[in-house]
């Protein structure tokens, strides 16, 4: 099986839908040029005007891609940087996720919007942003973030497959990190979580960047003699409330852990739902870790002190299984 | 390319006058707008309907001189202010009213109401509650029509106010970028809501298409004629793949921006001043003129009309409510096993 990074991973997504359905049309802006992270590369060689320059006007791009699958295609859009999805708020919200409720059914709207999120090298704060929990609050988008090429892969090509607006955020850090991938045809089903590793002392739930992470601060946690499951959700509407109860039933304790503000985030989602089902069964407070509530700065020392590292989710992983140390606190 | 030039277009395509039969059925079209709101007008206030809804009396030969010059297959995206589209679309008064009163009959099966009424088998998108909502749509439709190889048309209808979203102009850029078969239709009905054009609008509307090298055609929107004939040849440009056309049609809307608004912002003296050029009244007088359709077949057909509004409202009446259970129906669309290997 071929070895490839995430962005190898879905621009062979592409490559492997578009040639088996011709009304999957690429949108966006250079990605004729192959976009950022080379998840384009080739495509217009391939498949030609099928690979649609579009002027930097979001919301014109995202207004004609509801359009256009409103009409019998599948577009998958490239809003590159999240924070210019932004620029069709309008158009996410407003015609994108309402299009077939409002309409009482009579519409189908199958596009992908592909965004790039996360923190980069002192991408600063119009750069580095996460919003999955805007885009999760809205009813009516399914919202994915894989955290590896395999599942980059399999859930592009489902989110595809979808006759819904999905929204497809990929974490520019772990871009480059590869896996073996299959070649062809193959699915991720949205809505499916996946436990990475297998522990009876707690459950640490994430999923993108941070789900990588979690499994660095389960190594670390090991070490500690606290055995952890990690459970990375891969797209958090459908949730897959499911996978996450079975752990914790099993372990008690739970972390929530995302690469957003903790604040009003996702992760509150979690916990709540959790503590709702489990309250009875919970050994520990569910604890959150995210980024602390303020726009990501430039200087690398203040970018580090306001995203989220391993070691912070190891450093509250012990503070919920009650065996704190003094490094492990910080203000919050 | 300036917007004067092509006015001479329109002249020309005006020459080639509907036939009988289309005149007719555009009338009775008109008719049928104006019945449905004034209809509608009255249950609205007497507080038998729910929601908000925008009245279309004043502009019908828009709606109608647009729709009329579209083939069965061509596509229209629509605004706030829907009714008439949809019935220029040709949707029927049952399935409207139906949705204008919540019931399950209804045509978005009482999902969407007044603003929100679609028929997606007639080629009609969608009214839409957002100022401007319809151009992206439009630019989409016309992307899905190259993409898929119809000869599909898509006509957005906008309002004044619509001219000044951001959008107009991302979709005239993009849609004059890539000749996309599409009509930019703006019913200029003088108000951005509560607020008078002069107070929001800079320069000469028709004028903005120039820029882009889209031609911009100035019409009587009262006139349901020329506003058919500058569609008609906006349609043919269009399908021959010589892109976008901006059509500005002035006329005037006889009620305030939604029903039941009470109007401070112009005066009785204005108001009636432009109910002078009603265009169902100009159109009657025409069709008599030549011969067309007399008075008394004007009368019959505003019978005729008034009765299928009636009875629209009685099935609407005994049609029953959408079932609570299904609250959460449609928010979704099932996937379906295409190439889906799940």
């Amino acid at each position: 099986m071929p070895l490839l990074s995430m962005g190898q991973a879905t621009n062979d997504a592409m490559r492997v839908v578009m040639r088996i359905d011709p009304t999957v049309v690429v949108t966006g802006l250079d990605i004729r040029w192959g976009g950022s992270f080379g998840q384009f590369r080739g495509l217009y060689d391939e498949f030609g005007e099928r690979v649609l320059d579009m002027p930097i006007s979001e919301a014109l791009i995202v207004g004609a891609a509801v359009g256009a699958a409103s009409r019998g295609l599948r577009p998958v859009v490239s809003m590159s940087f999240v924070e210019f999805a932004l620029g069709a708020i309008d158009e996410i919200v407003n015609q994108a996720a309402k299009l077939r409720a409002i309409f009482g059914g009579q519409a189908r709207v199958p596009m992908v919007l592909r965004c790039a999120d996360g923190v980069i090298r002192s991408a600063a704060a119009q750069h580095s942003e996460s919003l999955e929990a805007l885009f999760a609050h809205v009813p009516g988008l399914k919202v994915v973030a894989p955290s590896t090429a395999y599942d980059a892969k399999g859930l592009l090509i489902s989110a595809i497959a979808d006759d819904n607006p999905v929204i497809f955020l990929e974490n520019k850090r772990i871009q480059p990190t590869k896996a073996e991938v299959p070649e062809g045809l193959y699915q991720v089903p949205l809505g499916e979580a996946v436990v990475r590793r297998q522990g009876s002392d707690l459950t640490i739930i994430a999923y993108s960047i941070q789900a990588v992470n979690a499994l660095q601060a389960a190594e670390a946690l090991a070490w500690d003699g606290i055995d952890a499951d990690v459970i990375d959700l891969r797209s958090i509407v459908p949730l897959d409330v499911e996978t996450v109860m079975r752990s914790v039933r099993k372990t008690r304790h739970a972390v929530v852990a995302h690469e957003a503000w903790t604040f009003g985030g996702f992760g509150a989602e979690v916990a709540a739902q959790i503590q709702e089902a489990l309250f009875e069964e919970l050994d520990a407070p569910v604890i959150r870790v995210g980024a602390r509530h303020t726009h990501n700065p430039f200087a690398p020392g203040l970018e580090r002190a306001v995203v989220l590292a391993a070691e912070e989710i190891a450093a509250a992983a012990r503070r919920v299984a009650g065996r704190v140390r003094r490094s492990d606190r910080r203000a919050p | 390319m300036g917007f004067t030039a092509i006015e001479a277009t329109a002249g020309t395509a005006s020459a080639q006058v509907p036939s009988h039969a289309r005149l007719l059925a555009m009338h009775r079209t008109m008719v049928g707008i104006r019945q449905f709101e004034k209809r509608v007008r009255t249950d609205y206030l007497a507080r038998r309907m729910p929601g908000f809804t925008h009245s279309y009396s004043g502009q019908e030969a828009v709606a109608t001189g647009g729709c009329a010059a579209l083939q069965p297959g061509d596509l229209i995206t629509s605004t706030h202010r829907g009714h008439g589209h949809a019935i220029a679309k040709g949707v029927g008064f049952r399935t409207m009213m139906a949705e204008l009163y919540g019931k399950a009959a209804g045509g978005c099966a009482g999902w969407g109401g007044s603003m929100h009424i679609a028929d997606f088998s007639l080629g009609m998108l969608g009214a839409n509650g957002i100022v401007g909502g319809g151009f992206g749509l439009a630019a989409g439709a016309a992307l899905a029509a190259r993409f898929l190889g119809t000869d599909d048309v898509t006509l957005c209808f906008f309002g004044d106010g619509a001219m000044n979203k951001g959008t107009f102009h991302e979709a005239m850029n993009f849609t004059a970028l890539r000749q996309l078969p599409v009509i930019f239709l703006c019913e200029n009905n003088q108000f951005a809501q509560y607020t008078a054009l002069e107070r929001t609008t800079a320069g000469a509307l028709a004028g903005r298409g120039t820029g882009y090298g889209v031609p911009g055609v100035e019409v009587d929107g009262n006139d349901v004629l020329p506003v058919e004939a500058a569609t008609r040849a906006a349609a043919a440009r269009a399908r021959q793949g010589g892109g976008p056309t901006l059509i500005i049609a002035d006329t005037y809307r006889f009620y305030g921006h939604n029903v039941g608004e009470a109007v401070s912002y112009r005066s009785d003296a204005e108001v009636a001043l432009r109910r002078r050029q009603d265009p169902i009244p100009r159109f009657e007088a025409w069709l008599q003129a030549g011969g067309i359709l007399d008075a008394a077949g004007c009368a019959r057909v505003s019978a005729e009309v008034a009765a299928e509004v009636d009875e629209s409202v009685a099935f609407a009446l005994a049609a029953a409510d959408p079932d609570p259970d299904t609250a959460l129906d449609h928010l979704f669309a099932p996937t379906r096993a295409v190439w889906s290997l799940i």
